[in-house]
């Protein structure tokens, strides 16, 4: 039997590169994702600490709402009805705000928690200094609240990096519709997914260990 | 010059200071002295502005601390405190914890902000924890630390509440003498302490505090020999 007109055949080296591509772009989502949704859940976390009431009735539902539904139809929902609203986003475009906004829901909680970690007595100390409310929410309790919150955070980072694998319901080609792709042509869901495991263990591996060093570090 | 002139103050329906008069002049030591919950602390927090007011005024060198349009971040420089818990920053040495406020609060360069520091910690006797991280001191070392950050801004005044309270016994000693040392160098101090014999040695006048009333105040002879209030002579006989 001639190979070569088989339609399907054995994975090769060039598929590796293939996977390799589709792992960046999973980094690529990722880091945009969590960096953007990272700030705009510090700046939620910090509304839900100041503003109490007002922001328990009006974004604390919202965030809710993001937190809890299931992710995947967040993407296919937003996907669908953006350009209803004249937002016209590619799949890497519509994956990025959703899992933007769902990273930053779960982040609003641990920024919230953050600052209620460093206490009253604390902050009274420092703007007894002189510090005004930003230089004490800066130098005082964005260092301390944040160490305090930080292994929360790497959860959620790491979370939303294998979350993002939900975006190839929409087509993005990141590494698990790669995976899906060559398994299709290959017939070897065996090897594909073990070496899909392993670019995603690449990926968070790093991640974790040096945040367990800062960890060590800022426990001394 | 600290003014104070019909302070009162509510926490909700709860009045805890009923009507305040007290000049604490400048070179001044003060002690504050009364039971647990008759307003000592709430007092000091009114005269930095770290509690609003509802009525009656508390001037700083003739600044109204609690006017709309006083610049408070400016005037708590004059007036450092220190708190019964030390309220060291974790995640800063020793020396930056001191050299924090100089650097970001009066904008010196981070080598003038560590001369402070160092000079300050040398101060209260901390010269050789300069690089040490607050979890690796003692109680009685953190809340020297603590001095020395409020004497880096180079107040006129100091506001102690209760700075010996939260330490183990035998450290009191050593923040009692960093006290009494800044009293010798003519710092300007109100003192809020359960301390009666720092009180009695080290202040020139005593003021003896009754559920939000201040009942007495005079020299340290007349409050432990001759207490002119029944309060006050109660409320000595059960702390001695
Ligand atoms: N933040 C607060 N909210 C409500 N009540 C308070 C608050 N702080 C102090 N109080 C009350 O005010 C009274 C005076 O407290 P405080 O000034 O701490 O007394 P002291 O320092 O003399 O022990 C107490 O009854 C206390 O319970
Ligand atoms: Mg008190």
């Amino acid at each position: 039997m001639n190979e070569t007109i088989s339609f399907f055949s054995g994975f090769n080296i060039n598929d590796l590169w293939f996977l390799g591509e589709a792992a960046m772009r999973t980094l690529w989502i990722s880091v945009l994702s969590i960096s953007i949704g990272t700030v705009l859940g510090g700046f939620f976390g910090w509304l839900l600490y100041e503003g109490r009431l007002t922001a328990a009735l009006t974004i604390a539902p919202v965030l809710d709402i993001f937190r809890s539904v299931p992710l995947i139809i967040q993407l296919v929902l937003f996907y669908n009805f953006a350009p209803i609203v004249g937002l016209d986003l590619d799949p890497f475009g519509s994956g990025v705000v959703i899992l933007t906004i769902y990273t930053a829901a779960l982040v609003a909680n641990v920024a919230r928690g953050g600052i209620e970690a460093v206490e009253r007595p604390m902050r009274r100390a420092a703007r007894s200094l002189g510090l005004s409310y930003w230089q004490d929410m800066r130098y005082v309790v964005l260092p301390i609240g944040g160490r305090a919150v930080f292994p929360a955070w790497v959860g959620v980072a790491l979370g939303v990096m294998k979350d993002s694998a939900l975006v190839s319901v929409l087509g993005y080609v990141e590494l698990l519709k790669a995976s899906q792709i060559l398994i299709t042509r290959t017939q070897e869901p065996f090897l594909i997914l073990i070496i899909a495991g392993a670019f995603y263990f690449a990926l968070s591996f790093p991640i974790s260990r040096y945040a367990a060093k800062l960890e060590q570090r800022w426990a001394q | 010059m600290i003014e104070i002139r019909g302070l009162e103050k509510y926490f909700g329906a709860l009045q805890v200071l009923k009507g305040i008069d007290l000049d604490v002049e400048k070179g001044e030591v003060l002690s504050v002295i009364g039971a647990s919950g008759s307003g000592k602390s709430t007092l000091l927090y009114c005269i930095n502005g770290l509690e609003p007011i509802q009525k009656g005024s508390v001037l700083v060198d003739g600044s109204d601390v609690h006017a709309k349009d006083t610049d408070i971040n400016k005037l708590r420089q004059k007036l450092g405190m220190v708190f019964q818990q030390w309220n060291s920053f974790p995640h800063l040495t020793a020396l930056e914890n001191v050299a924090l406020a100089p650097k970001i609060v009066k904008g010196k360069s981070k080598a003038e902000a560590h001369d402070i520091a160092e000079k300050q910690l040398k101060h209260v006797g901390l010269a050789d924890k300069l690089s040490v991280y607050p979890n690796a001191l003692s109680g009685g070392q953190q809340q020297r630390l603590a001095i020395a950050r409020a004497l880096a801004m180079e107040p006129t005044y100091m506001l102690f509440d209760e700075a010996t309270s939260a330490l183990d016994p035998e450290l009191v000693g050593e923040v009692l003498d960093t006290m009494r040392l800044l009293a010798e160098e003519g710092m300007t101090m109100i003192c809020v302490t359960h301390e009666m014999g720092f009180a009695r040695d080290v202040s020139d006048r005593v003021a003896y505090f009754h559920q939000g009333v201040m009942d007495e105040i005079g020299p340290p002879e007349q409050i432990f020999g001759d207490a002119k209030s029944e309060n006050t002579r109660k409320f000595l006989a059960n702390v001695r």
